[in-house]
């Protein structure tokens, strides 16, 4: 444990000048988005969130997250798998290709479903002449929200992978268990906090994805507006107080993904404390 | 402590204990999770983003350029980079503190002023959008005492600024504070015995130890303030020439039809992020160089 | 991948009730802005005297953002029924660009195929405390004006055009007309992108003196956002908006749903919609109706884009396309 050799000013003062900056720009539009969404009193909110757009738009965004993350988790673990256990040549070159979505805009994101699957776009004809629908309709947003969230997993499992090493996996499977045995009893265990850790973080991003999102809509009131896309849409309405409550739901969302990160975070630490000599 | 979004060194597999450099392994799996990450990796990122170099590789240089980079758009630019540079300088230097304040003090709240740091990865961008409109416009929470003494934070530059701080702050601390737990205490009280002033130990001992992660994470954010747009747009003013943002020009490109303007734009930012990772990356193998040096 | 998606998509895209198309049909019905209280209320109406006159149940479905993004988006492929648009350009540029309308789209119905019509008000802080009278007030010196983004928003490029009928007429050249939109757009504090972000900006983030806004934004926000908090100034000059609706036939016919987007259409034209458009703020085009809410709006003088600037096509290119006069003001103003 560090020794608090510093003096008590310069303590006290950092402490201070972080927890006032961290108070201004974090919760400060928290208690706004609650304080709003409040602000005409509980019915408001209460019809608000049980209005049929808004539980359409909690579906789409449920069943957006549903499909998206689990397939981010396969991603991630074969990525990780592939990158961690084994060297080849170009392999920083493949994690730059991985990590590409977190620097590329979102809406550069929602653009290049639109340039491929719409109809002005490469496949838009051939897509319109079998009936397939993808840019407005779900399967675009599923693609978009999939690409904003594509490195979460893999970003969390790669250094952790690496870290582990391989001994483990190697010890198992030379006393004959098969490949897969090995991954479900021994990688799995001992990536599963990591991975519970990248998962919340991938959720909360499918769930509240914007920018991306907002170009492939077509933006259907009950079809395809997503919970971000709602919250917009009510304030545009003027709905404050609608679009504030939805908000809220996401701010919710975000809450608990910090409270159920914080206690992954203590497991995390005190199984790798545990593990570590 | 782990985060997502800090960077491990590429290769660091290749580094880490010493039984890995084997390049023979007996696991089995890598054909199967190798084909998988690049089927999917090309499905979903590579073949979609090529879509945007091959559209505006069709449209000629002078076309390009006419549209990539007619004024608006570099004006634009500006205020999406400078924006995203202020926001990042300021973030490093409170980001910095936070982490700071994190690692080495006690305090009551810790866990959760620790949690929160992660709030601006969990809250969607648009909420965070509204809220801070709400919070700084004229008549808004802060924005109402502010405007009596000529400040206004919404619909400028200075909004887009604060959004992008709020965006931007996580990345930071969590760069820098996995560094700064490895460092011991002990090399700042042994210079502090010997009678260094505490500014002395900071720039001396402190910043070049974590300078590269500060760097990376600078990076980290600066990309993704370039980039961001759900927050942004709420807040930012989006007059052309003073507070449009590259990406709206693109959104508004896209809606007078003109794909080849968007086109263009957009492979301008693609470009600014490859390099941005680049640059990431070669921080990175910089500092593991100058640490096994 | 694409086995997946078409699953989804014909999950999402409607006909899931099993009975087939007869017993329920769906419209898409892509708009702009302002137009979400006039069709919500419009909606059920056409959908329950359909069904008398049917036997069908029909679902609408409404799509509403700045005209730009919503005639891009059907660009794109958003499979709309029917758009009604801020402005013909849009509508226009749907038909150049696919092969879902044919050109001559505007002759199909009456009125240059626009069921109500609207023009261009200022909406001002109750009192009046700029005393803000006409156009010429605008460009004084400490007045601030709310417009939207004539780039993206129909609406903005009404308001736009109007400002430019004014100084025309009033100053009689083109030059002068330029001299006096350039210095209006300087005393624009916020760009936003659709006319519901403008009123956003005034109206609830008090921004701006005035709001350059459609004539039923206007009532819309003095009636049910803020009663008593502003007041309606009628310019001497404004501009006649006629915002258009068409029938997509091609997908409208893919979707097996042809006449029902057509009734729909001309249920807009019926007495019973009329009043419904009126009630809504938007001028009613049927004598009855007309006179019904005649009280309700001022009496304006009206110029229109097809005596003034010679139709969309021409106005756009002159103004707003990329290198137009909206641009060359900009780009001498900001930089």
């Amino acid at each position: 444990m560090h020794r608090e050799n510093s003096r008590p000013a310069a303590r006290y003062g950092l402490i201070a000048v972080a927890v006032l900056f961290l108070a201004l720009f974090l919760v400060l539009p928290l208690a706004a988005v609650f304080g709003e969404a409040l602000s005409k009193g509980a019915t408001a909110f209460g019809s608000a969130v049980t209005e049929p757009d808004a539980l359409a738009a909690i579906r789409l965004t449920l069943l957006v997250a549903g499909i998206s993350v689990p397939l981010n988790i396969v991603f991630g673990i074969a990525a990780a798998w592939a990158i961690a256990k084994f060297d080849f040549p170009g392999k920083s070159l493949l994690i730059s290709f991985i990590d590409l979505p977190f620097s590329v805009s979102p809406v550069v994101a929602g653009l290049i479903y639109v340039l491929l699957f719409g109809a002005q776009g490469w496949l838009g004809p051939w897509l319109r002449a079998h009936d397939i629908e993808i840019i407005f309709a779900v399967p675009g947003i599923l693609l978009a929200t999939i690409f904003v969230t594509f490195p979460f997993v893999a970003r969390e499992l790669i250094p952790l992978m690496s870290e582990q090493g391989r001994d483990d996996e190697e010890a198992s499977l030379s006393l004959g268990a098969s490949g897969f045995q090995t991954f479900w009893r021994v990688t799995l265990p001992n990536i599963r906090w990591g991975l519970l850790y990248g998962v919340l973080l991938c959720n909360a991003r499918a769930m509240g994805e914007f920018g991306a999102v907002s170009v492939v809509s077509g933006h259907l009131r009950g079809i395809t507006n997503t919970m971000p896309l709602h919250v917009e849409i009510l304030y545009n309405e003027y709905n404050f107080v609608a679009a504030f409550a939805v908000a809220s739901l996401l701010a919710l969302l975000a809450l608990v993904t910090l409270v159920l990160k914080s206690i992954v975070e203590w497991r995390f630490d005190y199984h790798r404390g545990g593990a570590g000599h | 402590m782990s985060s997502p979004l800090q960077m491990p060194a590429p290769g660091l597999a290749a580094e880490t204990r010493g039984g890995s450099r084997r390049s023979q392994s007996i696991i089995p799996g890598f054909g199967l999770t190798m084909g998988l990450t690049i089927a999917w990796l090309s499905l979903i990122v590579l073949i979609p983003l090529s879509t945007v170099f091959i559209k505006s590789a069709g449209m000629g240089w002078a076309e390009f350029v006419a549209a990539g980079l007619s004024p608006r758009a570099i004006a634009a630019y500006k205020v999406s980079f400078g924006t995203a540079f202020v926001a990042a300088i300021i973030n490093a230097i409170f980001g910095l503190v936070t982490a700071w304040v994190l690692v080495r003090y006690q305090f009551p709240g810790k866990r959760i002023v620790n949690a929160l740091v992660d709030l601006p990865f969990a809250l969607p961008t648009a909420v965070a959008g509204i809220a801070l409109t709400a919070i700084y416009a004229g008549n808004g929470w802060v924005g109402q005492y502010l405007e009596p003494l000529g400040i206004a934070v919404a619909y400028n530059p200075i909004g887009i600024t604060v959004a992008l701080i709020f965006i931007g702050l996580p990345f930071i601390v969590r760069s820098v504070e996995p560094v700064l737990e490895d460092m011991s205490a002990e090399v700042e009280e042994a210079a502090l015995s010997l009678g260094a002033r505490p500014w002395q130990i900071f720039f001396r001992i402190i910043l070049p130890a974590i300078l590269p992660a500060l760097l990376t994470g600078f990076a980290l954010a600066f990309a993704r303030g370039v980039g961001e747009y759900g927050s942004v747009i709420f807040i930012a003013g989006n007059m052309p020439f003073e507070s449009e943002i590259a990406p709206l020009l693109i959104v508004t490109q896209l809606e007078q039809y003109n794909y080849a303007a968007a086109t263009a734009i957009a492979t301008v930012m693609l470009v600014a992020s490859f390099a941005m990772l680049l640059l990431i990356n070669l921080i990175q193998a910089w500092s593991r160089k100058r640490m096994d040096g | 991948m694409v086995v997946a998606a078409t699953g989804l998509a014909s999950c999402s895209s409607g006909s899931d009730d099993g009975g087939g198309a007869v017993q329920k049909a769906e419209l898409l019905n892509v708009s702009y802005d302002p137009t979400r209280e006039l069709y919500a209320e419009i909606n059920p109406k056409f959908a329950a005297k359909w069904k008398a006159e049917t036997g069908q149940d029909v679902k609408i479905t409404m799509s509403h953002g700045g005209a730009g993004k919503q005639a891009r988006a059907v660009i794109d492929g958003l499979d709309a029924d029917v758009v009604t648009l801020a402005l013909a350009y849009d509508i226009d540029e749907i038909a150049a660009r696919t092969d879902a309308l044919s050109p001559g789209w505007q002759k199909r119905l009456a009125n240059n195929s626009s069921p109500y019509t609207s023009t261009i008000v200022f909406l001002v802080r109750a009192g009046n405390p700029k005393g803000i009278k006409d156009w010429d007030d605008l460009i004084k010196p400490g007045v601030k004006v709310i417009t939207p983004n004539p780039k993206t928003s129909g609406g903005a490029r009404w308001n736009f055009l109007a400002a430019w009928a004014y100084a025309l007429k009033k100053y009689g050249s083109d030059a002068a007309a330029r001299d006096y939109v350039t210095k209006l757009f300087a005393n624009v504090p916020v760009l936003d992108s659709g006319a519901r972000g403008s009123t956003t900006t005034f109206v609830e983030r008090g921004i701006g003196d005035v709001l350059l806004a459609w004539e039923n934004e206007a009532f819309l926000a003095q009636k049910e956002l803020g009663k008593g908090k502003f007041d309606i100034v009628v310019p001497s000059i404004s501009i006649l908006a006629e915002p258009p609706v068409a029938v997509l036939d091609g997908n409208a016919k893919r979707h097996g749903n042809f006449q029902l987007a057509e009734a729909y259409l001309k249920y807009l034209y019926t007495p019973e919609a009329q009043d419904i458009i009126g009630k809504n703020y938007y001028r009613p085009i049927s004598p009855e109706a007309e006179a019904k809410y005649a009280s309700q709006f001022p009496k304006v003088n009206l110029v229109t884009v097809d005596d003034e600037f010679g139709g969309w096509q021409a106005a756009q290119k002159r103004f707003f396309n990329d290198g137009g006069v909206f641009d060359e003001i900009f780009a001498k103003t900001k930089r």
